[in-house]
């Protein structure tokens, strides 16, 4: 069959104990943007179980279509019987592009469903275009740790696929009461494709705000000098309404629990301030961060690569300088309340 | 028990280093390691050989250079090693880097476990091995955190961002391993010796049962069409003034930004 029969795009709607990830809804809104130039419909398709409830927020984000696959062997993720699931879907229904978000569920799903479908899969994007004349997505991810982008394209195969990283693209505003229309996507026999038993689900307790949902982040890397340091930077934030963070290097030496990390093989962060500590800057902490709308950095060594992308940097000892700042954000705060 | 290892030479990234004049990448002298996840992986098979005698092969597709990391998982302990290395697999992206691997292990045979590391770190795609275990059409569990054997099965502990699944798979199967799953042994020095008088079985095209259209260059569905170095956001205002006369500057210009 030829490429051209091959119309829409595919949203994966990755659900979590039957709530939709925020990763989703940033993808339909992405999805809107590029059907706005392809002029074609975007498509959300949802797998669980009990799953109905949710096609009205998928609609809300910007959703024209929602394809639901609802049966009980979907209730939790497995490989095998989600893998089916989309399978089927996008056989059956043929759209011109499919989004995944880059979740540790998507980057297992996706790339099992690109080998089944014999198609590309392009990882962790953090940028999507449609290329003038050829239509075609134009895929745009960071390698190298980082250190280099690459634009890539599927030109021959089809669907032309992404995995895109969480926090990048951003949500369309909630058109509270929007409906899209609802397709019920039956498929025989569930329970034969699962490869693995779910024998335990364990819930991280979590006390604190994830990295990517605060507006603002204190980070600490390390310059912080230890794990002793980091209260400090938690103290600051819970005064301004966020949440601390760390580089990789606080990481690596124990310091920090590993989801808190910004960069590379971290979390990608947008919020609305980044104060990095002690950071120097790596290049893979850069690109996990420099999207941040306001960044300031204090670092001893004036030459730090933080300076470069720090719309206000300062040059100095952090211990002596974030007590300060923090009694003055305190005094600020108590004069607002 | 057989367990094949599949391993991958990397540049350290974190050696890598811009040209700030020409924002190109200096490659020069940045060592060549096996990827971390891929390490921790080799570990996980090498406790299985501990503890259940089991054999560990390890396969390795790259240029012939990628036998420098073979000798060294030999050296860690690993029984056999296999290069899969041929002009004609150059170019490949992760869907014909897998179906290439994914025959070179059907070549190889007789295997119960596959592991591979999550992802490598100078693609990040975390691709190749869910998309192996596709082609040879086996389970897989990804991100794999830890690994307990229970007869013919394997009790994994699997992570995701929020919480762990315990999961039963049945052998054989595949699963990715993540660097923090176990700390890699160093190499003993019997083992170099050892490693070095082994044989690295070469596996090239014509080893292969697979169509030219599944291999190299010819057989990825992506293609890069440009890559580029990022261009950083713009230098803002540094100061270097006192502590409390830095708080205040500070505290000024987040009044004027309304974050403050």
């Amino acid at each position: 069959m030829s490429l051209s029969d091959h119309k829409g795009i595919f949203v994966i709607a990755q659900q979590v104990d039957n709530k939709i990830m925020g990763v989703s809804y940033e993808l339909v809104g992405e999805a809107k943007k590029l059907a706005s130039h392809l002029g074609c419909e975007v498509t959300a398709v949802l797998l669980g179980s009990g799953v109905e409830d949710l096609c009205d927020s998928l609609a809300e984000r910007g959703a024209d279509n929602v394809i639901v696959v609802d049966d009980p062997a979907l209730k939790d993720y497995e490989t095998e019987s989600y893998t089916h699931g989309v399978s089927e879907v996008i056989k059956a229904k043929k759209p011109e592009i499919v989004l995944f978000g880059a979740t540790a569920i998507g980057r297992d799903l996706a790339p099992r469903v690109s080998a089944r479908l014999h198609t590309g899969l392009v990882a962790d994007c953090t940028k999507l275009d449609i290329q003038e004349n050829t239509n075609l997505l134009m895929m745009t991810r960071p390698a190298f740790g980082g250190n280099i982008m690459a634009t890539i394209l599927s030109p021959d195969h089809r669907p032309q696929m992404a995995t895109v990283r969480p926090g990048v693209m951003k949500k369309q505003e909630a058109q509270k009461g929007a409906k899209a229309k609802v397709e019920n996507f039956a498929i025989n026999d569930f329970s034969s494709h699962k490869s693995y038993e779910i024998l335990e689900i364990v819930k991280k307790v979590i006390g604190r705000m994830d990295v990517q949902d605060a507006k603002v982040l204190i980070s600490g890397g390390r310059g912080m000098g230890g794990p002793e340091n980091f209260p400090m930077l938690e103290e600051l934030a819970n005064l301004m309404g966020g949440t601390f963070s760390a580089s990789r290097a606080a990481v690596d030496a124990g310091w920090v629990e590993k989801d808190r990390q910004v960069g590379q093989t971290g979390k990608t962060v947008r919020p609305n301030l980044y104060v990095a500590c002690g950071i120097s800057g790596a290049i893979q902490h850069l690109a996990g961060m420099e999207d941040s709308e306001v960044i300031v950095a204090i670092n001893k060594d004036p030459s730090a690569p933080i300076f470069e992308v720090a719309d206000y940097g300062i040059v100095g000892d952090v211990f002596k300088i974030l007590p300060l700042f923090t009694e003055e954000v305190k005094k600020i705060m108590e004069q607002k309340a | 028990m057989n367990i094949i290892v599949c391993i991958k030479q990397v540049p350290d990234t974190n050696e890598v280093k811009l040209d700030p004049v020409k924002g190109t990448l200096i490659r020069d002298g940045v060592p060549s390691i096996i990827n971390p996840d891929d390490k921790a992986g080799l570990e996980a098979a090498l406790r299985l050989k501990d503890q259940c005698n089991a054999h560990v092969a390890v396969v390795s597709m790259g240029p012939p250079q990628a036998d420098a990391a073979i000798r060294e998982a030999l050296a860690m302990g690993a029984d056999e090693g296999y290069l899969v290395s041929d002009r004609a697999f150059g170019g490949a992206d992760t869907w014909a880097t897998s179906s290439t691997i994914a025959s070179a292990i059907r070549k190889i045979g007789n295997y119960d476990l596959i592991i591979t590391g999550r992802q490598a770190i100078d693609g990040d795609t975390a691709q190749v091995g869910p998309q192996i275990s596709e082609h040879l059409h086996l389970p897989n569990v990804s991100y794999a955190e830890d690994i307990k054997l229970d007869g013919d099965f394997l009790i994994i502990k699997r992570q995701y961002e929020d919480r762990h699944h315990m999961v039963k798979v049945k052998m054989p199967c595949l699963i990715t391993a993540l660097a923090e799953l176990n700390p890699p042994r160093y190499m003993t020095p019997g083992g170099i010796m050892d490693a070095y008088k082994k044989e690295v079985h070469l596996i090239t095209r014509k080893d292969l049962d697979i169509d030219d259209g599944n291999i190299g260059l010819a057989g990825s569905p992506t293609r890069v069409f440009k890559s580029f170095t990022k261009p950083l956001k713009g230098k803002g205002t540094v100061v270097n003034l006192d502590p409390q006369e830095s708080v205040e500057f500070l505290v000024e210009k987040l009044k004027e930004k309304h974050i403050l």
